[in-house]
């Protein structure tokens, strides 16, 4: 056990609990240094390095981290709720993969994302946060994961920013110099869009069983089908797959694998195809409102109301969407559970209406 | 009522008018106020709890952990409780999750206080902070030979005070006169009992026994630094609500108020301690409970500034706009308990509860 441990045990006590109670140990370490805690997570931005800067586009950046030594690390392929302080005031906390490989207890990471236009968390931390910036983190959470015997043969699909988790899962196969065959395809806008670029071109031209193919539809190359998906990899359909992207890539790779359950998911915004049904009426109780149910997720139907009302994620992760549907049956978008209870609590980012519907907002 | 239904809405309005200003400049400099104060009320606790082991410096740390105590509980605990900067998004300064220095669990000090008090304000049978359930503030609570106790039950109540509002919360005038169950108070109670141990543990056990030898001069100590923090809220508290010229209403006055009826209501109900920074500080800027009362969820740093505005337009509108000295509020509150534990003589002449003239500043 090293010093750290040991003081990390003594700070994590029930009798340090209990002197410091009713505030607990992390309200009084972060005053002498954010960096220190027993119980949060907390990191300080190591360094900003833009992956992706194409005039006119929305720049990528990658931001290097070092977590408090509270970081239990991460499995490649999992997520970060992340908070940044925007004007030193007001905490907004959004929800990125870790791009790096899979790490331990303390170690750093990275996430790599896309600032975009009027994202507020994306944006500070593309082009405000800087080294010795310190942003608040949760424990790695998720279960896209791969699984602890890795597959002799496994194949990685992915669109824009979501390649950040498969990235994640690829380093980590390399770090381990995994010995079976992994076929990694991505999708970008054009080669100078290309995250990763220099990385990926490396590992391409280094053989090891790993197969790059980096795809450009709008240059003219092939879009993701059933039959170039056939072409690459041979009986595709059995050969476990990872594959994050955007909505309309996401939506050709579930069309593709048919329900197989070699095809494993990561969604950066709910799916389209999950929602509510339209019709019947929406009331949004607290301020009076009403609108028409178009079917769509109770967190967009109450912005498109002028409603604005708290999320962190859009994604049913970090809670903080949670309102009261008073009546009515809403359909969770995600896995498709209905549920008709009254005064029920649900994350309205992930459940759209079914019919008449009535929330506390 | 002085005023019209069209002058007390306009009223209304131009209290709503300082309202939606106030929120829309919260900022970094509103984040730092708060920021600041907790640093200074952590340093001034572990100030505090550290001088116990110099035994000639035990005044210095009771008048530490005193400081820190009402800190805690005035301008940290009461305003972050109100929700005054929950638009900042941090947990650790989150109204749903603050817990407070004080036997009084924060869960249901909110309801009581935030719920309750606010709400009814002043309204005779409605607002159980009229006297606590214990005394008689008003000349309208019908006099009773119990009440020839007032002065002493104030006293006890000074002394007792962080237990008498943890306890105000089992009504236990209620169940006296049989309007409520005594089982209605189980979980309430299991609440208290959780939130005493934890208090009583630190203070009375843990911190005197790691004194070692010293333990009876740091429990003393303990114990004084709460009587001190519980005689100085009483006052503070009874200062805001008990001068003379404090109107009190009938639940029939208050049958479908306006929004402008509140904030007449919320007004002529307070009262101000005028005084320096420090001692605005050290109240929780209670010191301005007019302005708190009008806007209870905006933060209490603002108070100073909105003050004058306020009494602006109470002057505009010929309202009263009680203030006054620390010393004379209490004289006026101390000349108030007393009068009130004797039966009415008269009952024609002076403080007619809603005729207040506006006293001297
Ligand atoms: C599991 C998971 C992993 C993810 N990993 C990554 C990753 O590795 N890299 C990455 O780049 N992204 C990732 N994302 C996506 C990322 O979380 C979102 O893009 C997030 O919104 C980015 O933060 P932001 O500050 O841009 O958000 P926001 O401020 O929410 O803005 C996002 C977009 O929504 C729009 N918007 C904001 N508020 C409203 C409103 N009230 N009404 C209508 N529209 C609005 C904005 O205009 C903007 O274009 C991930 C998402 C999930 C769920
Ligand atoms: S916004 Fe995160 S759960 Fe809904």
């Amino acid at each position: 056990m090293t010093l750290t441990q040991i003081g990390g045990r003594v700070l994590r006590s029930r009798a340090v609990a209990a002197l410091t109670s009713p505030h607990g140990v992390d309200r009084y370490l972060e005053q002498i240094n954010p960096m220190w805690a027993a119980h949060e997570v907390r990191a300080r931005v190591v360094s900003v390095a833009r992956e992706v800067d194409v005039a006119g586009h929305p720049p990528v950046a990658t931001l290097t981290l070092q977590p408090t030594s509270t970081w239990r690390g991460h499995r490649a392929g999992q997520h970060v709720q992340l908070g940044v302080e925007i004007d030193g005031a007001r905490r907004t906390t959004r929800v990125f993969s870790v791009s790096s490989p899979e790490s331990r207890t303390g170690d750093r990471i990275t996430i790599t994302l896309r600032a975009n236009p009027g994202g507020r968390v994306s944006r500070f931390l593309v082009e405000r946060a800087e080294p010795g910036t310190v942003v608040h983190l949760t424990q790695a959470q998720g279960d896209f994961v791969l699984p602890d015997r890795v597959p002799e043969h496994v194949l990685m699909i992915s669109g824009g920013s979501g390649i950040t988790p498969v990235m994640s899962m690829l380093r980590t196969l390399q770090r381990r110099t995994h010995r079976g065959r992994i076929t990694f395809l991505h999708y970008a806008q054009s080669p100078e869009h290309q995250i990763f670029a220099t990385e990926l071109d490396e590992v391409r031209r280094s053989g090891h069983g790993i197969d790059v193919h980096l795809l450009h539809p709008e240059l003219g190359d092939p879009n993701l089908s059933p039959a170039f998906l056939e072409r690459l990899v041979p009986g595709y359909r059995d050969v476990p797959t990872w594959a994050c992207g955007p909505a309309p890539m996401i939506e050709a790779v579930r069309a593709a694998y048919d329900g197989s359950d070699a095809l494993r998911l990561e969604y950066f915004k709910p799916p389209r195809t999950g929602s509510g049904a339209a019709g019947g009426e929406l009331v949004f109780e607290r301020s009076g409102r009403t609108a028409t149910n178009t079917g769509a997720s109770l967190l967009e139907q109450a912005e498109a109301a002028g409603l604005t009302p708290e999320f962190g994620c859009r994604m049913g992760i970090c809670f903080s969407c949670t309102s009261r549907k008073t009546e009515g049956t809403v359909r969770n978008v995600l896995t498709g559970a209905e549920s008709s209870l009254p005064d029920e609590d649900i994350q309205i980012c992930v459940n759209a209406p079914v019919g008449d519907c009535a929330i506390e907002l | 009522m002085k005023l019209t239904k069209e002058e007390l809405d306009r009223f209304g309005e131009e209290m709503d008018a300082i309202r939606r200003r106030v929120l829309d400049d919260l900022g970094e400099e509103d984040a730092a106020y708060i920021r600041n104060v907790v640093k200074t009320q952590r340093a001034f606790e572990v100030a505090g709890r550290a001088l116990f082991y110099l035994p000639p410096a035990w005044p210095l740390a009771v008048a530490s952990l005193s400081i820190s105590k009402i800190l805690d509980n005035m301008e940290i605990g009461h305003n972050v409780m109100h929700g005054q900067y929950d638009w900042m998004g941090d947990p650790a300064l989150s109204s749903r999750m603050y817990e407070w220095d004080n036997v009084c669990p924060s869960e249901q000090w909110k309801y009581s206080h935030n719920y309750i008090h606010h709400t009814y304000t002043n309204i005779l049978g409605k607002d159980r902070d009229i006297g606590y359930g214990i005394l008689r503030m008003d000349e309208d609570q019908p006099w009773h030979p119990y009440y020839l106790g007032n002065p002493v039950y104030a006293f006890l109540l000074m002394v007792f005070f962080e237990w008498g509002v943890a306890m105000h919360d089992l009504e236990v005038e209620n169940i006296v006169a049989g309007r409520r169950k005594m089982s209605e108070n189980k979980a309430l109670h299991a609440g208290i009992m959780r939130k005493v141990k934890r208090q009583a543990l630190k203070d009375y056990v843990l911190f005197p026994a790691l004194t070692g030898p010293l333990f009876p001069m740091t429990l003393a100590g303990n114990a004084t630094a709460n009587l001190v923090r519980n005689i100085w809220a009483f006052n503070i508290i009874f200062c805001g609500h008990f001068p003379a010229g404090v109107a009190t209403f009938s639940q029939e006055e208050c049958e479908d108020e306006s929004r402008g009826q509140w904030y007449y209501r919320q007004l002529l109900g307070s009262a101000n301690i005028t005084g320096g920074k420090l001692f605005h500080l050290m109240t929780g800027n209670l010191s301005h409970q007019i302005e708190h009362h009008l806007f209870p969820d905006l933060p209490a740093r603002r108070y100073p500034e909105i003050a004058i505005e306020v009494r602006e337009i109470c002057e505009r509108y010929g309202l009263a706009y009680n203030t006054g000295p620390l010393r004379k509020q209490l004289g006026s509150v101390a000349a108030k308990i007393c009068r009130l534990a004797l039966p009415d003589r008269r009952r024609t002449t002076s403080d007619a509860p809603v005729a207040a003239e506006p006293v001297a500043a």
